[in-house]
């Protein structure tokens, strides 16, 4: 299948989902006015993806900056590697902050509370919006 | 002697707004005025978690002002353009101890009621009441037209760490001015 690669813009994230590796990356910023539109994409590619996953599957999460338009979308797309995981595939999750982004961190640990992914807390200096 | 334009400008500095805007908001111009806000925010604040929180919350209030303005007639209805305009209001204030983020909008006076009661019960939850009510509305896999199943305000009001405040002046038999004061405070 065709990897998934989208260019950041001022107010959609940089995608880069490739099949060959298993790693999904996520950076930037995601504040749409109108999330539903640019993340089904996403979460269909997934859903492809995960008929023939890799053995194991890292969705890594860098984001400056998303709106609550885009949190329940985040949401959708962390079901979808759900699914994944339950067909028997290793999925993690690589939720970046930045050092002194709390709010970023306790949002990435509500997404814990919520799907059953393991997820890997990584701090930084500054998160690669680029 | 009277001059409006002074007025205005004095009015504004008064309530040290950093800066302010009237009109319609399009999607262009609400990533023009983040775009400001940044830049201005580095320049004002050192403490990068607050310059992080001003920007989220005046992103969240002009995606409210984007989706939930109504248009409202002017006058007789004789100037047709400022009938079609989804006219809202930002201002953001900085003072001594953090700064404000302000906006107003019109709404329909039906919705009025709904809005004020979960206001009203956002302001008597605390930090932790806060965040179980966003983990459990983002949970609830129900979707508004706008993407964010009503998750909008409960993130201000996390932001905020403080009281919502607000107003509602009737502008007509069917329309309410709503205001929206965020004070965020370090």
């Amino acid at each position: 299948m065709t990897d998934l690669l989208l260019d950041g813009t001022p107010k959609t994230p940089t995608v880069n989902f490739n099949s060959a590796t298993g790693l999904l990356d996520l950076r930037g910023r995601s504040i749409p006015e109108n999330s539903i539109d640019f993340y089904k994409p996403l979460i269909d590619w997934i859903d492809e993806y995960g008929r023939a996953a890799k053995a194991l599957t890292q969705l890594r999460v860098q984001l400056e900056y998303f709106n609550t338009s885009s949190s329940k979308c985040i949401l959708d797309l962390l079901k979808k590697l759900e699914q994944v995981r339950n067909a028997g595939h290793q999925v993690e999750v690589l939720w970046h902050y930045e050092l002194d982004d709390e709010d970023m961190m306790e949002a990435g640990e509500d997404y814990q509370a919520i799907v059953s992914l393991p997820f890997r807390m990584v701090q930084v200096e500054e998160v690669d919006g680029k | 002697m009277q001059d409006r334009v002074f007025d205005v400008y004095d009015s504004l500095e008064k309530q040290q707004i950093m800066l302010a805007f009237k009109g319609d908001l399009s999607p262009e111009l609400i990533a023009a005025i983040l775009n400001l806000v940044e830049h201005k925010m580095v320049g004002h604040e050192s403490d990068p978690r607050m310059r992080k929180r001003v920007f989220n919350v005046v992103m969240e209030c002009l995606q409210n002002l984007f989706h939930h303005n109504r248009h409202v007639p002017h006058g007789g209805g004789h100037d047709r353009e400022a009938c079609e305009e989804r006219q809202g209001v930002v201002m953001i204030a900085c003072g001594n101890n953090g700064y404000s983020v302000l906006t107003g909008n019109s709404m329909a006076r039906t919705e009025v009621d709904d809005l004020k009661d979960r206001l009203d019960r956002l302001n008597q939850y605390g930090p932790e009441q806060l965040r179980e009510l966003y983990q459990s509305t983002l949970g609830n896999g129900k979707f508004t037209a706008s993407g964010g199943g009503g998750l909008g305000l409960i993130d201000i009001a996390r932001k905020s760490g403080g009281k919502l405040e607000y107003g509602f002046v009737p502008l007509d038999g069917s329309n309410t001015f709503f205001s929206l004061n965020v004070n965020l405070t370090s």
